[in-house]
């Protein structure tokens, strides 16, 4: 389980590519910038991750998207129209987004349908929902939303650690605990590894299924929360194409997509990386932001290269290797 | 009955056990005894029901009748995992682990140690390294268990289920991917766990082993008990004898008559042909009007010589030649340019499309000869199915109905059908009567005889050896994957297929020939 050498990989090309870019630019190699791009792509670190556990197990969750701008459109009306307390609207909405996760993991299980079709069905739901709350950007002023955009660590050297890039930060590390440490993330393992094979070895298959779609849809709507505090506003169009840039990030992060292997350190480090070209373009001034996607590709490209040259690697005819461990 | 000597129930009684599946009866009022601390060969060909008998025992498939009794007590699991709980746990020949988790995980998944809601990875680890041990085994429990052999892989799924409190052990083809060495230790750890009181059922077709380590044999054959012996007790003639059986022997008429043994000619000859690591180089005449029959044991390479033949797998030496042509034969296309045709021995996966209709599955292989821009206008096929169906006798006769409907006997004779159909000159039958009834039995035999007599040239692949005596003109003896001796005329009885099969030394591969 120690897929360490994909992550390696994706560690030395976040190196590599933040050295490049401070030769360029010093200025990047400051905790300002680095802060900077924590706070933009904590959203997308917090669906990354929910993100990871369902592709390790085999699934696919394209509903995470929706899910956040259902999020933001929902929490701006409940504060700002039903006049709900900020608190209670935040538990409504993450109630309610596990339990669409939960709903759309029993339709997998039960009618033993493939996670795409689900999630993308759930998807459009999702977003369609949205329009149907509000098709207009829905400002949110509430006095939670400026004291939480306020606050932040000062770091050394000037850089500032909000409140959402913390979120961000403390459920990556639970992440990596769960799943490192905790019977649920062996069995998350499991059910990439074979689905029959684990439900033969004693795995509760179909319990597994909904609680890995609970937890990512529950981890999207967190993520939406953390958009609404990050653009003080509910907008039915925000985060669209998130939950392919969150995939982007697992499978640069050297997550199998057929799962069974992965990390979400590595996760982590796809994100940083796609936030670190869309900073180096910013610094550039001359670059459409449009190349940040282009970036994104080639880097895909070359990860899921790197990782069918693994796994044809790792099928070669093995002869003896007991006791091997590289 | 139970005899007086033996007071103690034994740890595993299964009485009675049937299984259909549709018209075909996979298992008919089997029973299996297995005492504490045996090994229990189970052995049988292909389509004896031994993968049944142990799917009904498990709980993969429900059973129609019959009971098991687990120590005394009757128990019926409905799942694999509910048997598993009840003490019976198996290891497939497909190990049934998880390559992408640590070997740890995979002994301890979904019970680790655990503390405050959080694994003791390293409690985990020293437990499976100290359970290993007890096999012999000294890895690192942290690695991947598919960076490990087959092997490792097999006695880690064995630790599991004996830590599991498994009482039954059953083991299918443990050995198929085993090399010498392997295979010691794995016999080495069934002896351990059989001192240990727990029973162990071997399925293997490795006879060698099993008069290695079982202590008794249970053979089955097309679904029934043929008997239980003592392995020491059981001289391995006899043990054949058991398993390729002679029932069939009233059957049919007696073989073509010996004046039509003219000079026949070649169709087509296969010199030095093998393939490393799958049939042993072999020399082939197949003559118009000849059958010629491979007889062996499962797994002694007579599908492989049919599929070298065919072109579904490619030689690596020797030279084939069609009609005095020297030919390629690579693909199954190759083989159906040439006018070969095979009949596999798995009708439902390889053969017939149970979807289509009658006539649809006739005109496949004629269609794809013709190639797609030369389609078979509707009447033509209309006319070859009604042709076929009538020569043929299959029933009911209706060209429209899904073949998938029909009787085993029936989809056989579609699937002859489609290969005459192409007017072959070499047709290739893989165990054309396995799975069908006694009546259609006889009359594929029939036909077998007629189509040589229409000057085809057949190769046909049987377990029953009273029936390859029946229709042979010559036989061809295989045993681990060499051709070992050819018989023909006179010589062909079942008692001298049996002595070329049992014979213990390796000799030297086609002496008949060459």
């Amino acid at each position: 389980m120690k897929g360490l050498p994909p992550v390696l990989i994706t560690a030395f090309v976040l190196v590599a590519g933040f050295a490049l870019c401070a030769v360029q630019f010093p200025n990047i190699a400051s905790t300002r910038v680095v802060g900077n791009l924590l706070t933009d792509n904590a959203f997308l670190g917090i669906v990354a991750t929910g993100m990871t556990f369902v592709i390790i197990s085999g699934g696919i969750d394209l509903s995470v998207g929706s899910v956040i701008g259902f999020t933001t459109v929902f929490v701006a009306l409940a504060i700002e129209r039903w006049g709900v307390p900020p608190l209670l609207a935040f538990v409504a909405i993450l109630a309610l987004s596990a339990a669409f996760g939960a709903a759309m993991g029993a339709i997998i299980h039960v009618f033993d349908l493939p996670p795409f079709i689900v999630t993308l069905a759930g998807m459009f739901l999702a977003r369609g929902a949205s329009f149907l709350l509000s098709t207009e950007s829905v400002p949110i002023t509430a006095p939670v939303y400026s004291t939480v955009s306020d606050f932040a660590l000062r770091m050394p050297g000037g850089g500032r650690l909000t409140a959402i890039a913390i979120i961000m930060l403390v459920i990556v590390i639970g992440g990596v605990l769960l799943l490192r440490l905790t019977r649920f993330g062996a069995n998350v393992y499991a059910l990439g590894g074979g689905r029959s094979t684990a439900s033969l070895m004693g795995v509760a298959v179909g319990k597994m299924t909904v609680k890995i779609y609970m937890l990512s849809s529950l981890l999207a709507g967190i993520a939406g929360i953390v958009f609404s505090f990050y653009t003080s506003a509910g907008y039915s169009l925000s985060a669209v194409g998130v939950e392919l840039d969150s995939i982007a990030a697992v499978v640069i992060g050297g997550t199998l997509l057929t799962g069974g292997q992965g990390s979400v350190i590595g996760t982590f480090l796809g994100v940083l990386i796609q936030g670190m070209i869309q900073t180096y373009i910013n610094f550039d001034g001359t670059l459409s932001s449009w190349w940040t996607k282009i970036a994104t590709g080639v880097l895909l490209f070359a990860f899921i290269a790197l990782q069918q040259g693994l796994v044809a690697l790792a099928r070669r005819p093995v002869t003896k290797r007991a006791g091997a461990t590289t | 009955m139970e005899n007086g000597l033996d007071p103690a129930p034994p740890l595993l009684e299964v009485r009675g056990i049937s299984k259909s599946f549709g018209a075909v009866r996979a298992l008919q009022a089997v029973d299996f005894t297995l005492r504490a601390g045996e090994i229990h060969a189970l052995l049988g060909e292909n389509g004896a029901g031994k993968s049944t008998l142990i799917k009904v025992v498990t709980g993969v498939f429900p059973r129609d009748a019959g009971i098991v009794r687990l120590g005394g007590e009757e128990v019926a699991p409905r799942s694999a995992k509910a048997a598993l709980q009840a003490g019976i746990a198996t290891v497939y020949q497909e190990v049934n682990l998880l390559p992408n988790l640590s070997v740890a995980q995979n002994l301890f998944l979904d019970r680790q140690p655990m503390r405050f809601g959080i694994v003791r990875e390293g409690e985990m680890r020293r437990r499976a390294k100290a359970l290993l041990a007890d096999f012999g085994l000294d890895i690192d429990v942290a690695a991947p268990l598919g960076n490990y052999s087959v092997a490792i892989q097999h006695v880690t799924a064995i630790a599991r289920a004996v830590d599991l409190s498994a009482r039954v052990l059953i083991l299918d083809e443990p050995t198929a991917s085993l090399d010498r060495h392997e295979v010691e230790i794995l016999f080495g750890i069934m002896r351990q766990l059989a001192k240990r009181g727990i029973g162990i059922v071997f399925v293997s077709h490795f006879l060698d082993q099993v008069y290695e380590i079982s202590d008794r044999i249970t053979v089955l054959r097309n679904g029934r008990l043929v008997g239980e012996r003592e392995t020491a007790s059981l001289p391995r003639l006899e043990l054949i004898r058991m398993m390729l059986g002679r029932e069939l022997a009233e059957t049919t008429s007696a073989r073509a008559s010996e004046g039509e043994h003219k000079a026949r000619e070649i169709c087509a000859s296969f010199e030095n042909y093998g393939k490393a690591g799958y049939v042993a180089p072999f020399n082939l005449e197949l003559r118009h009007g000849e059958v010629v029959a491979l007889a062996g044991l499962l797994g002694s390479g007579r599908t492989e010589t049919a599929r070298l033949v065919f072109g579904a797998e490619r030689a690596d030496r020797g030279q084939a030649t069609v009609e005095g042509a020297p030919v390629r034969l690579h693909s199954p296309r190759d083989g159906v340019r040439h006018g070969f045709g095979y009949c596999p021995e798995e009708r439902k996966t390889d053969g017939i499309v149970a979807e289509l209709s009658v006539r649809e599955n006739i005109v496949l292989a004629l269609q794809a000869k013709r190639g797609l821009h030369r389609p078979l206008s509707r009447r033509e096929q209309d006319e070859i199915a009604k042709r076929y169906v009538k020569m043929l006798d299959i029933r009911p006769p209706d060209p429209e109905r899904s073949v998938g409907l029909l009787s085993g006997g029936n989809q056989q004779k579609v699937l002859l059908a489609r290969w005459l159909a192409t007017s072959p000159r070499l047709l290739v039958l893989d165990e054309p009567t396995r799975g069908i009834d006694v009546g259609a039995h006889a009359e594929i035999i029939r036909l077998i005889r007629e189509l040589c007599d229409d000057g085809l040239a057949l190769l046909v692949i049987s377990s029953e050896l009273d029936e390859i005596v029946t229709y042979s003109d010559r036989v061809v003896v295989l045993r681990d994957r060499v051709h070992v001796e050819e018989l023909a005329g006179e010589a062909i009885d079942v008692g001298n297929i049996l002595a070329a099969i049992a014979a213990d030394s390796v000799t030297v591969a086609l002496e008949a020939h060459t």
